[in-house]
């Protein structure tokens, strides 16, 4: 039950400095969904390179809660696609392996918009 | 006091000495907190997530289900508490550390959707879903296929 807990911890909140040192020494106008774009491209990049993988070995949900986490499974989903079904795979694959992290986003993100209201 | 030297303009301080006063009061910029307070949220965070990672594991998911499920679960948790408000409360304590994880995209989501209800299910809620998850997902998965093209003709 306490496997991974601590280095997810560590290396979750090593990232998200690395997050909170974009948006404070950059311009305002680089707002915070320019620093989750960066996060998903960058995570797309390094997992690419296979230089994200031994951190998820390492830290677990550390390094896949984190939106870089999102653009490592794109990339990995590509990768693992083109080996199975070529450039069809190229396609489908990022898609396909964050199929449900995308669909959860798009339905529960729906409910609550629709079930809640803003406060103040 | 200060009404006083409001009606005596006679300040004894030049413009430069005034600059100087003014930099002093100014509050310090907090990086070194915002970087502490960032690591802890985002650090306890995805602590949950493995929390909930090790539960599903627990239960007899492979290693990538148990991800995949714990991330929806945490898109869920995150939308929830984006809807009851509570997740703004954690977004003014912890900065990046709640916008980094999947819990501030699933905010990122929900906190516009429901800004702009009044325009309509469609254009109002249906659009602003995306506002920020829209771009996030055009560069993650134009990466995605990049890297797979690429992938493709290396080897």
């Amino acid at each position: 039950m306490f496997h991974l807990i601590f280095p997810a911890f560590i290396v979750g909140g090593l990232i998200c400095v690395i997050g909170q040192l974009m948006m404070d020494l950059t311009k305002p106008s680089f707002t915070p969904a320019h620093v989750l774009v960066s996060f998903v491209t960058g995570g797309a990049v390094l997992g690419a390179l296979g230089v994200y993988e031994p951190l998820v070995k390492f830290a677990g949900a550390g390094a896949t809660i984190p939106l870089s986490g999102f653009g490592y499974s794109l990339a990995q989903g590509a990768i693992e696609g083109v080996g199975k079904r070529g450039l069809l795979g190229a396609l489908s694959g990022g898609v396909e392996a964050t199929a449900v992290g995308i669909a959860a986003a798009v339905f529960f993100g729906y409910l609550m918009s629709v079930t809640f209201n803003p406060k103040g | 006091m200060p009404n006083q030297t409001l009606r005596k303009p006679a300040i004894s301080i030049s413009p430069e000495e005034y600059k100087a006063l003014a930099q002093k009061y100014t509050p310090k910029p907090t990086l070194t907190k915002n970087i502490l307070r960032a690591f802890l949220v985002g650090g306890l965070i995805c602590a949950l997530g493995q929390v909930i990672i090790n539960i599903f594991s627990g239960i007899g998911l492979t290693p990538k289900e148990a991800s995949n499920a714990a991330t929806a679960a945490m898109i869920f948790l995150g939308s929830l508490l984006t809807g009851l408000g509570v997740y703004d409360e954690i977004g003014k304590f912890g900065g990046a550390g709640s916008i980094i994880p999947v819990t501030g995209f699933a905010n990122s989501i929900v906190s516009p959707a429901m800004e702009f209800k009044r325009e309509g299910y469609v254009q109002g809620v249906g659009a602003k879903l995306f506002t920020v998850a829209g771009p996030v997902l055009v560069y993650g998965i134009a990466a995605s296929i990049i890297i797979g093209v690429l992938a493709y003709f290396l080897h």
